[in-house]
C-alpha cells in the first residue's frame, strides 16, 4: 500500500517536474531545468521501489539497467539530425508500456474477482487496492484503463510509423513504408468504422466481455494508429510527433486514474497539455487547423493559381562568394535539405568565416522548418553556432529590407511569397518568411523541383533571385575557400 | 558564324557594343569574333586586349561588315552603315523602328534582318537583354554625378568645426529604372531624397531605396502600369493639374531635380515650369534626363548646360551612358550576349531565327525580306496585374480605445465561456450518480495539472521545443511506476508484461533525459 511517505516523495517529483517544464523558457535556465527532471524522476522510482513496488525490486533494479544501458547508446549514438526520429520511436515505447500496464490492470481485475469468490486473501499492493473497490469504482478503473490502453495503442503504431516516414525507411523496420499520405481505399471512413467499432467492444468490456474484448479494441487502436499517421505527409510531422507526444501524455494520465496514482496523472497531464500546445503552435505557424493536418493533404485550393512568370537563373560558387565578400549582412534561412545535407556545420564554417570579417550574419528559424518542433536550433546548436544570432520569424522578418544577401538552404514552402501574393494558393495566409525583401536572394536547392506541397514557389523566380543549384553540404564546400 | 562591332560612327559615342569579356563568351557560344580597329578604345578596351581574347581585328568599317554575318552595334546605323549591310546578314542595335522607319525601310531592302534591343518586350526571362533597363540605370546614377558636379555643396549634411552644412534635397520625378538609380545614388551620397512618380504602385520601390514617396492628395484612380508594360502613360489634366501644384509647393525647398518622366512613343511632358524654376534657389541644379525628346522642364537644351537668370543651371545632355563608356559597353555588350545565347540555343555558332519567340519575334524589326514591326503583344503579360489593396483607414484614438475595449470585452467573452464550459463539464461529471468520491479527487490533481501545464509550456522559447519534446518525451515514461507497481504480482504473466514495461520506460526515461542533455549543452552563447 502506498504510505505517506511514498505520497510526499510523489509531490516533491511532481513539483520538481513542473519546474523542469518551466525552465525551458531560455536557453540558460535550460540547463538547470533538465536535472530537475532527472532527480524527479529519481525520487519518483525510488520512492515507488520503495513503497508499493517493492515487491520485486531485484528484478525491478536490473531491469532498469537493463534500459539505462539500451537509453545510453540510443542518446548517445544518435545524429543530431535524425532527432525527430529518435522522438518518434521512443514515443512508441511509453505507448506499448501503457498497453502492457493496462492490460495487467484487467488482469489483476479478474484475479481479485477470482480470489474474493473463492474467499481467499489478496496479495500484492495493486491487487489490495483493487480489492478494496465497490463495483461501481470497478467499472470507472475499466473505463479508465480502456481509455489508456486505447491512447497508448494508437500512440504506439503511429510512433512507429512517424518513425518510418522520418527516418526514410530505415533499416531496423521490417517493412517499407510510403513517406507520401497514403491510405488504403475508404480513407478517414474506415477510422471512423475502426472508432466506432472501439467504442462497442469497449461497451461489451464493460459489461463482463473479458479480456477477449479489450484484445480486439487494442488490435483496432493499433490499427487506428497505423492508418491515420499513414495518411500524413511527411512534411507534416512537426505536427504528427508532437501530437504523439500529447496523446503518450494523456495515455500516462488514463493509466495514473486507473491505479490510482497521482503523480501519473499530473506528469500524464504535464506532458499532455505540452503536445497539445505545440501541435497547436505548429498548426498555426503553418495557418491550417488541426483537423486538416491530421487529415492529411492540404485543403484543395479555391481557384485559378497564379501563374509564374520569369526564369530561375542560376549562379556558381564564385558569384554567391563575391556577393557574400561585399556583403554587410546575411541572413541564412535553413530548412529541411540542410538537415538532410548534413550541412549544419559548413554552414556553421561559413558563419564563423563571415562574422569573423565583421559582418552581420543571422538566422531565420521558421516554426515549422524541418521536421520536428526547434529542429533547426538543434542542428545550428550541434554546429556549434550561437544561439543569441539565430532568430525567430517574427524577430527577424521586418529585418529583410535591409538586408543584403539571403541565403534560402534547402527550405521551400517557408519562404514562398505566393502565401501572400496569391489569394488561391494553398497555402495562402501561411505566416512565411519575408527573404525575397532583402537586395539579394541565393537559393541552394537540388534540383528544379517543387518544395513536399508541390507548389511553385516564385519566389525561385524572382529577380533578385538566383539559385545555387547542389547538394547543400557541397555547395557550401565549394563557397568556404572562395570567401576571404 | 562570325559576329562583329564596328567603330561607332556617331559623334561623341564612345561605348562599343563587344568586349573582350563578352567576345569570350560569344565564342563560347560557337561564333568567331571580329571588330573594327579601334573601336574599344574610347572605352577603354584596346586592339590587343581584343587580340588576346581571340578577336580578329579588320582596319576598316566596310571591311568589317563584309566580314561579320552578325554586326552588333550600339547606335541605329546611318545611311552608310546601312549601305553596307547586304542580304541575309543580321544587324543588332538600337534601332527604334517606330520613329525610324525609313531607316527600317532601307535596311529591309538590302535584305538583312534588324533585331533592335529597344525593342526586347519587358518580361522578367528578357530582362538579362533588357539593354534600355541596363542603359538607364547608368543614365540615373551619372545623372547624380553631374547634378554633384554643378552643384556647390555637400551632399551629405555634416556639423563640422567649421559649421553646419545642411544635407542637400534631391527630388526625382519619375521613378523608373533610370530614376530609381538615381534615387539610389543620391540617397548614398547622403541627400535627402524625395521622388515622384504616376504609378502609384512604385512608392514601395522607391521607399525600399531609401526616398520619400511624394503622394498627391488626388482622389482619380491612378492608373496602373501593369497595362503599359510597367511603363507610364499619359494622365488626365485634372491629375497634371494637381502634379504640377505639388512640384510647385516642392520646388523652393529643393537644391537638384532630376527629371526622368517619359511617355513611350510621345515627346516628353513638360513638368517642371519656368514658375517653378524662378523660384528655385540660386545655385540648383537640374538634370532633364529627358531632353532628347524635348525635355520635361523649361528652357532645357538638348546637349547642353545652361544657366537661366536666377543661377538654376540645367543640364540637359543626352549621352549620359557614353559617358560612363566603360561601364555601359560592358553590360551593353553582355546584353547582346544574352540575346546571342537565346538566339543560340544548339550554341552551334548557328543562329536559330525562332518567330514563335516572344522575345525573339518582339525585338525583330525586319526579318527575310519583310518588316515585321510592329510585332504582336507578347503572349505573357510582363507583370502581373497589382491586386487592388484596400487601405485601411488610419484609426483616430477613440476609434483605437473603442476597439481595444471591443478586443477585451471579447476575450472576457471567450475566456468566460471557457470557464463556464469547462466547469459545467467539471460539475456534470460530479453530478453522475454514483460517481465515488476517490475518482473525484484523482479528476481534480488531473485538471490543476492540465491548467498548470497550458501556463508552463507557453513560456517554452520557440527554439527549445525539441529539447521540450525530449523532456516530455523522458518523463512521460513516469508509467514506469503502474509498470513497478504491478510487477509484484503474484500471476506471472502479469509480472512478465510489467517487467517489459519496466524496461521501455526505462529505456526512455535514460536515453530522453540524456540526449535533452546533449542538446542543451549544444546551445550557446557567442
Amino acid at each position: 500500500m502506498e504510505n505517506a511517505f511514498t505520497i510526499a516523495a510523489y509531490v516533491v517529483a511532481a513539483i520538481l517536474f513542473i519546474l523542469s517544464l518551466g525552465g525551458l523558457s531560455g536557453q540558460e535556465s535550460a540547463k538547470r531545468a533538465v536535472w530537475y527532471g532527472i532527480v524527479g524522476m529519481a525520487i519518483a522510482v525510488l520512492a515507488t521501489l520503495f513503497g508499493p513496488g517493492s515487491g520485486l525490486w531485484l528484478a525491478s533494479l536490473v531491469l532498469i539497467a537493463g534500459g539505462a544501458v539500451v537509453g545510453y547508446q540510443l542518446a548517445t549514438k544518435v545524429q543530431m539530425t535524425q532527432m525527430p526520429e529518435l522522438v518518434a520511436i521512443m514515443h512508441s515505447l511509453v505507448g506499448l508500456a501503457a498497453v502492457f500496464v493496462g492490460f495487467n490492470a484487467d488482469f489483476t481485475i479478474t484475479q481479485v474477482a477470482d480470489l474474493k469468490a473463492a474467499g481467499d486473501t489478496v496479495t500484492g499492493s495493486f491487487a489490495e487496492l483493487v480489492a478494496k473497490k465497490t463495483p461501481i469504482e470497478i467499472t470507472i478503473l475499466q473505463i479508465e484503463l480502456v481509455l489508456g490502453v486505447w491512447i497508448g495503442a494508437v500512440t504506439f503504431t503511429g510512433s512507429v510509423i512517424a518513425y518510418g516516414k522520418l527516418s526514410g525507411n530505415s533499416s531496423l523496420l521490417p517493412f517499407k513504408i510510403d513517406t507520401a499520405a497514403k491510405q488504403f481505399p475508404g480513407g478517414h471512413m474506415l477510422n471512423a468504422g475502426a472508432a466506432a467499432l472501439s467504442i462497442i467492444f469497449a461497451i461489451w468490456y464493460f459489461n463482463g466481455g473479458g479480456f477477449g474484448a479489450l484484445f480486439l479494441l487494442t488490435l483496432l487502436a493499433l490499427f487506428i494508429g497505423y492508418h491515420l499517421i499513414m495518411g500524413i505527409g511527411g512534411a507534416d510531422m512537426p505536427v504528427v510527433v508532437s501530437m504523439l507526444n500529447s496523446y503518450s501524455g494523456w495515455a500516462a494520465a488514463a493509466i495514473g486514474f486507473s491505479l490510482g496514482n497521482d503523480l501519473l496523472i499530473v506528469v500524464g497531464a504535464l506532458v499532455g497539455s505540452s503536445g497539445a500546445i505545440l501541435s497547436y503552435i505548429m498548426c498555426k505557424a503553418m495557418n491550417r487547423s488541426f483537423v486538416s493536418v491530421i487529415l492529411g493533404g492540404f485543403g484543395g485550393a479555391t481557384g485559378e493559381q497564379m501563374a509564374v512568370e520569369g526564369e530561375q537563373v542560376a549562379i556558381d560558387a564564385d558569384g554567391v562568394a563575391t556577393a557574400l565578400n561585399e556583403a554587410d549582412s546575411v541572413i541564412i534561412i535553413p530548412g529541411y535539405g540542410m538537415a538532410v545535407a548534413q550541412a549544419q556545420t559548413a554552414v556553421a564554417e561559413l558563419v564563423r568565416k563571415l562574422r569573423a570579417k565583421g559582418k552581420e550574419v543571422r538566422f531565420a528559424i521558421h516554426p515549422v522548418a524541418g521536421r520536428l518542433p526547434g529542429h533547426m536550433n538543434v542542428l545550428l546548436a550541434e554546429a556549434k553556432v550561437p544561439y543569441d544570432i539565430v532568430m525567430e520569424m517574427d524577430e527577424i522578418n521586418d529585418d529583410f529590407p535591409d538586408t543584403d544577401v539571403a541565403i534560402v538552404i534547402g527550405s521551400n514552402d517557408i519562404v514562398n511569397p505566393a502565401a501572400q501574393d496569391d489569394p488561391n494558393s494553398p497555402i495562402a495566409g501561411m505566416p512565411v518568411l519575408e527573404c525575397w525583401k532583402a537586395k539579394q536572394v541565393f537559393v541552394s536547392k537540388r534540383g528544379q523541383g517543387t518544395g513536399y506541397s508541390g507548389i511553385e514557389n516564385p519566389l525561385f523566380f524572382k529577380e533578385n533571385t538566383r539559385m545555387f543549384y547542389g547538394d547543400a553540404k557541397a555547395s557550401l564546400d565549394s563557397l568556404l575557400p572562395k570567401i576571404d | 558564324m562570325k559576329i562583329g562591332s564596328p567603330k561607332e560612327i556617331f559623334e561623341g559615342e564612345d561605348r562599343v557594343a563587344m568586349t573582350p569579356a563578352s567576345a569570350k563568351d560569344l565564342q563560347k557560344l560557337g561564333y568567331d569574333c571580329v571588330i573594327e580597329t579601334g573601336a574599344g578604345a574610347a572605352a577603354g578596351f584596346s586592339d590587343a586586349a581584343y587580340k588576346e581574347a581571340g578577336v580578329e581585328v579588320v582596319k576598316t568599317g566596310a571591311a568589317l561588315f563584309k566580314a561579320a554575318d552578325i554586326v552588333a552595334k550600339v547606335r541605329p546605323p546611318e545611311d552608310k552603315e546601312i549601305k553596307r549591310l547586304r542580304e541575309g546578314q543580321t544587324l543588332i542595335s538600337f534601332f527604334y523602328p517606330g520613329q525610324n522607319e525609313k531607316l527600317m525601310e532601307a535596311a529591309n531592302k538590302q535584305g538583312a534582318t534588324v533585331i533592335a534591343m529597344d525593342m526586347v518586350p519587358r518580361i522578367s526571362r528578357a530582362q538579362k537583354m533588357d539593354a534600355l533597363s541596363s542603359m538607364a540605370n547608368i543614365a540615373g546614377y551619372r545623372a547624380v554625378i553631374e547634378a554633384g558636379n554643378n552643384f556647390g555643396r555637400f551632399f551629405t549634411g555634416q556639423v563640422t568645426a567649421a559649421g553646419k552644412v545642411p544635407p542637400a534635397k534631391v527630388l526625382v520625378v519619375g521613378a523608373g529604372v533610370a530614376g530609381l538609380a538615381a534615387i539610389g545614388t543620391a540617397t548614398s551620397l547622403g541627400a535627402i531624397t524625395y521622388a515622384f512618380d504616376v504609378r502609384p504602385e512604385v512608392a514601395e520601390q522607391v521607399e525600399s531605396m531609401g526616398a520619400e514617396f511624394v503622394f498627391l492628395d488626388f482622389e482619380e484612380e491612378q492608373q496602373d502600369g501593369a497595362a503599359t508594360g510597367g511603363y507610364a502613360s499619359v494622365s488626365s489634366p485634372e491629375f497634371r493639374e494637381a502634379q504640377l501644384a505639388k512640384f510647385r509647393e516642392l520646388a523652393p525647398d529643393m537644391d537638384i531635380v532630376i527629371t526622368t518622366a517619359l511617355v513611350p512613343g510621345r515627346d516628353a511632358p513638360k513638368l517642371w515650369l519656368q514658375d517653378m524654376i524662378d523660384s528655385m534657389k540660386p545655385g540648383s541644379v537640374i538634370v532633364d534626363l529627358a531632353a532628347e525628346r524635348g525635355g520635361n522642364a523649361d528652357g532645357t537644351v538638348m546637349d547642353e548646360k545652361v544657366v537661366t537668370d536666377n543661377g538654376v543651371t540645367i543640364v540637359g545632355y543626352t549621352d549620359f551612358p557614353s559617358r560612363m563608356a566603360a561601364q555601359s559597353s560592358t553590360l551593353y555588350a553582355t546584353n547582346i550576349r544574352h540575346m546571342m545565347s537565346d538566339l543560340t540555343p544548339e550554341k552551334d555558332g548557328t543562329p536559330n531565327h525562332d518567330m514563335e519567340d516572344d522575345v525573339i519575334r518582339g525585338a525583330t524589326a525586319t526579318h527575310q525580306g519583310e518588316i515585321t514591326f510592329p510585332p504582336p503583344p507578347p503572349k505573357v503579360a510582363a507583370i502581373a496585374a497589382q491586386p487592388k489593396k484596400e487601405v485601411a483607414p488610419e484609426l483616430t484614438p477613440e476609434e483605437k480605445r473603442a476597439a481595444e475595449a471591443e478586443a477585451f470585452k471579447q476575450q472576457t467573452k471567450q475566456q468566460v465561456m471557457l470557464l463556464g464550459g469547462m466547469g459545467a463539464l467539471i460539475l456534470g461529471i460530479g453530478l453522475i450518480p454514483g460517481m465515488p468520491a476517490s475518482f473525484m479527487q484523482h479528476f481534480i490533481v488531473f485538471v490543476l495539472s492540465v491548467f498548470i501545464g497550458f501556463q508552463v509550456i507557453w513560456n517554452v522559447a520557440h527554439s527549445l521545443h525539441t529539447p521540450l519534446m525530449a523532456v516530455t518525451n523522458a518523463i512521460s515514461s513516469i508509467i514506469i511506476l503502474g509498470a513497478l507497481i504491478q510487477i509484484g504480482s503474484t500471476s506471472a504473466l502479469v509480472t512478465i508484461l510489467a517487467g517489459l514495461g519496466v524496461f521501455m520506460a526505462s529505456v526512455n526515461i535514460f536515453g530522453g533525459f540524456l540526449v535533452t542533455r546533449r542538446m542543451l549543452a549544444m546551445f550557446q552563447k557567442s
